[in-house]
């Protein structure tokens, strides 16, 4: 299986007020044509971090990002990310349609955009909500319009960021399986970062598991459940429970509740100097960006 | 830190570009005074009776006006926030009346009122009136039932609903109306003081220094001084809303 | 229905009070609307058919007004947004400007009146240079107030999808700002009227202003009523325009998130 991507000592530390905070230390891996690899991690371990590095919003302080063989400067051609927040990732002044086309227009005339659009939302179940705006859709609706988005831009590379955390328990199942189904179909390459252990075993084929701050890799798992993967009966199955129980240890949860707590504290302590320091590097890169530009 | 030198030094380009540009020669260098002859003729006007006597005029007349409104206002607001048929029933006049700006009144308020004081208090309260009542009645608008409703399960009458839920819950609104108000109250009396002249007031010095003896230099100190209260009336008005009603989202009210 | 039917009998009960009243009270200063709508009629009403019944007056006066008003209003619109959208996508362009800008926009924009006699003379240049300075504020902080408020998820979406500048720009920034824009034009559109309504007081041989200085000195008071409502009708109709057409550009808006009439700078 070749390389889709491949990341090589990457390290990022960031540069604050109070000082540096590394969030992630050194971390190697490659993720292979085709494959459905699942980053799961302690909140606050850098995940984020990881995905802007991939991503090429922020450049890494170490190391290389490669996709398909070539280094990662600036945003790929070829990559899309669908975010946690769907609310604001959407465009509000736009229609579903017209928010599954805005990153064609660059390269596709106005027929091919629509028809593509179109495809798309066929595919992810929205066909008959083309017209609507996105508040008039609920959230679940409304992650399947970024979803749609991002797999009308036909990426090499699916990046998603806790896709499913801000939906409910039902609606985060359907959009587990409808993950599946646009994968299987389009044979997309995706990476998903999320800190839901079950949902990373079964989404995934491969399980990235990270360690807390800073970031690097424990432990990377195959995970070898029968292809259709099913909401109840593979959340049954001895080897979903085994494989979830081994990450789960993987990643100390059951350490006691002290320690548990202690360890969460300080996790949020750094998420948020971190969040604070990501903001900062999002606003430079942007500066800088416009510089460029202009 | 870095946001203040950076403010600072934007205020001195400002400076920097006006000098070269009244000293370029674009334009008669006594048309557009640079700010090193400005800033000496503001020093001086700082310590003349006469000036200051302008400027505390327009801010007495700017206070009383900025009193004036707020006390017809809020009361009004009141009214029509708490009582839709009052509100519905009056809306075309309220309507009509608004858009009239306040300056087009100045020939009949000149005749009618003479040039006193009390004409362009008169206009100011005229214009300053309708950010303060809007911006009551939207803040009865906003006013969260479930607060109406726990008070009255507690027993509390209209009236004391009205005092101790209403009006506190609608104060930072009604702050922005009068901080609004007062920056309209302002340029509706250096308007009138300019146009009609007669009391005394920084607008009046403004024209005087215009069209008796062509000083450009007094009518942009005079600006300057114009511009510096209306930074300090919008500022200090910020400030007490700020301070006041910390304990509200809503401060600054409904932009 | 009922409820617009209901406001505009008591406006239609509070002018015929009014009626009432100024015939019984027989005041000089104040005439009864009727006289009032008389001398409306004479002054703008009274052309020759081929006019629409327009008279001259109105080719002079109020139409040379309008114009003023909306070109100022307009130069103004297009500076301010293009400044104000530039500088808010810049925290540091906007620590440098921010006092100066704070600065112009708290100065009576009347006070500037005789500079721009001055420097232009009597005529629609100094008008109009009155009206741009006046309303470029409201309009310009707003729109950097709207720039700013595009969020990261936002700016992260379009970089990741590699959007070119003009689409980021036109497509992304500028709809964002949108609803704040439009609260500034609303605001400098009332303001418009005013220093219109100043710049022709101050000395010009036509306009609306003008027209209302000449019957301030002829004592003739049904003609200054109604140059006063004519300004209110004007200024009515400018704003009810104005919302309609901000209520298309914005009907993707959830609900009417619309700020109220009262819209602060």
């Amino acid at each position: 299986m070749t390389a889709m991507l491949s990341v090589a000592e990457l390290g990022h530390t960031y540069q604050a007020k109070d000082g540096a905070h590394t969030a992630i230390a050194d971390l190697s891996f490659e993720v292979g044509a085709g494959e459905l690899v699942c980053v799961v991690g302690p909140s606050g371990c850098g995940k984020s971090t990881l995905l802007r590095t991939i991503s090429g919003l922020i450049r890494p302080t170490r190391g290389e990002v490669s996709l398909h063989g070539d280094a990662v400067r600036g945003v790929p051609e070829d990559l899309a990310v669908v975010f946690q927040d769907y609310s604001r990732s959407l465009f509000p002044w736009l229609t579903v349609q017209k928010n599954v086309e805005f990153p064609l227009k660059r390269t596709l005339g106005r027929a091919q955009r629509r028809a593509r659009a179109a495809e798309v939302l066929e595919l992810v179940g929205l066909g008959k909500a083309a017209r609507k705006y996105p508040w008039q859709l609920s959230g679940g609706m409304q992650q399947r319009v970024a979803i749609a988005r991002a797999l009308a831009y036909r990426p090499a590379l699916l990046l998603m960021d806790e896709p499913f955390a801000s939906v409910d328990a039902q609606t985060r199942f359907e959009l587990e399986d409808l993950l599946l189904k646009v994968k299987e179909e389009h044979d997309t390459t995706v990476l998903v970062v999320t800190h839901d252990i079950d949902e990373s075993v079964y989404l995934g084929d491969r399980i990235l598991v990270l360690s807390g701050s800073p970031a690097s890799v424990v432990a990377d798992l195959r995970v070898d459940l029968p292809a259709p993967r099913e909401q109840i009966a593979t959340r049954e199955s001895e080897a979903f429970v085994a494989l979830r129980g081994e990450v789960a240890r993987l990643l100390n949860v059951g350490k006691g509740a002290e320690e548990l707590r202690a360890r969460r504290k300080a996790d949020e302590r750094s998420a948020r100097k971190w969040a604070e320091a990501e903001r900062a590097e999002v606003s430079r890169a942007e500066a800088e960006d416009r510089a460029a530009t202009s | 830190m870095r946001a203040l030198t950076r403010g600072l030094l934007g205020v001195a380009g400002f400076l920097v570009v006006w000098e070269l540009f009244g000293r370029s020669g674009l334009v008669p260098a006594e048309y557009l005074p640079p700010p090193t002859v400005v800033g000496v003729e503001l020093v001086g006007l700082l310590g003349d009776e006469a000036f200051l006597r302008d400027v505390i005029a327009t801010v007495l007349a700017l206070l009383i006006a900025v009193g004036l409104s707020t006390g017809i206002a809020v009361p009004l607001g009141l009214v029509l926030g708490s009582v839709p048929a009052v509100r519905h029933a009056t809306r075309a006049v309220v309507e009509f009346l608004r858009p009239i700006p306040s300056v087009a009144l100045i020939p009949l308020a000149i005749l009618l009122l003479g040039i006193g004081p009390e004409m362009k208090i008169t206009l100011a309260v005229y214009a300053a009136v309708w950010p303060i009542l809007f911006n009551t009645i939207y803040a009865l608008d906003e006013l969260d039932p479930l607060l109406v409703e726990t008070a009255r399960v507690f027993g509390t009458g209209r009236v004391r609903v009205l005092f101790s839920v209403a009006l506190p819950s609608a104060l930072p609104f009604v702050l922005t109306g009068v901080r609004l108000a007062a920056t309209t109250c302002l340029v509706v009396l250096v308007s009138v003081e300019l146009l009609a002249g007669g009391s005394r007031g920084l607008g009046q010095f403004i024209m005087d220094s215009h069209s008796g003896v062509g000083r450009m230099d007094l009518v942009l100190a005079g600006t300057v001084v114009a511009g510096v209260i209306g930074f300090l009336v919008n500022e200090g008005l910020e400030r007490a809303q700020r301070r006041w009603v910390a304990w509200s989202s809503a401060t600054g009210g409904r932009p | 229905m009922n409820r617009f039917a209901q406001r505009w009998l008591v406006f239609a009960g509070l002018v015929v009070a009014w009626e009432l009243g100024t015939w019984f009270a027989d005041d000089p200063f104040f005439p009864r609307p009727t006289v009032i709508a008389d001398a409306a009629r004479g002054l703008w009403l009274s052309g020759p058919v081929d006019q629409l019944y327009l008279s001259d007056a109105v080719f002079q006066h109020v139409l040379p007004s309008i114009g003023r008003l909306l070109g100022g209003w307009a130069i103004a619109a297009v500076i301010g947004v293009a400044i104000g959208v530039a500088l808010g996508r810049s925290a540091t362009a906007m620590q440098y400007a921010g006092p100066v800008l704070t600065f112009l926009r708290s100065v009576p924009p009347p006070a500037l009146v005789p500079v721009f006699l001055l420097v232009f003379n009597v005529g629609t240049q100094m008008q109009l240079a009155t009206i741009v300075f006046g309303v470029l504020w409201p309009i310009l902080l707003n729109s950097v107030d709207g720039a700013r408020s595009v969020d990261t998820t936002k700016y992260e979406t379009s970089a990741v999808f590699r959007i070119p500048k003009a689409q980021w720009v036109l497509g992304v920034v500028l709809p964002a700002a949108a609803p704040k824009i439009f609260a500034g034009l609303r605001v400098s559109l009332s303001l418009s009227l005013v220093l219109m309504v100043v710049s022709e007081l101050v000395g010009t041989d036509n306009g609306i202003g003008s027209q209302l200085l000449v019957a301030q000195r002829e004592f003739d008071f049904p003609d200054m009523w109604a140059g006063i409502v004519l300004l209110g009708i004007l200024g009515y109709a400018l704003n009810t325009v104005l919302l309609a057409f901000e209520r298309r550009a914005l009907s993707w808006q959830p609900k009417r998130e619309r700020t109220p009439a009262t819209v602060e700078d």
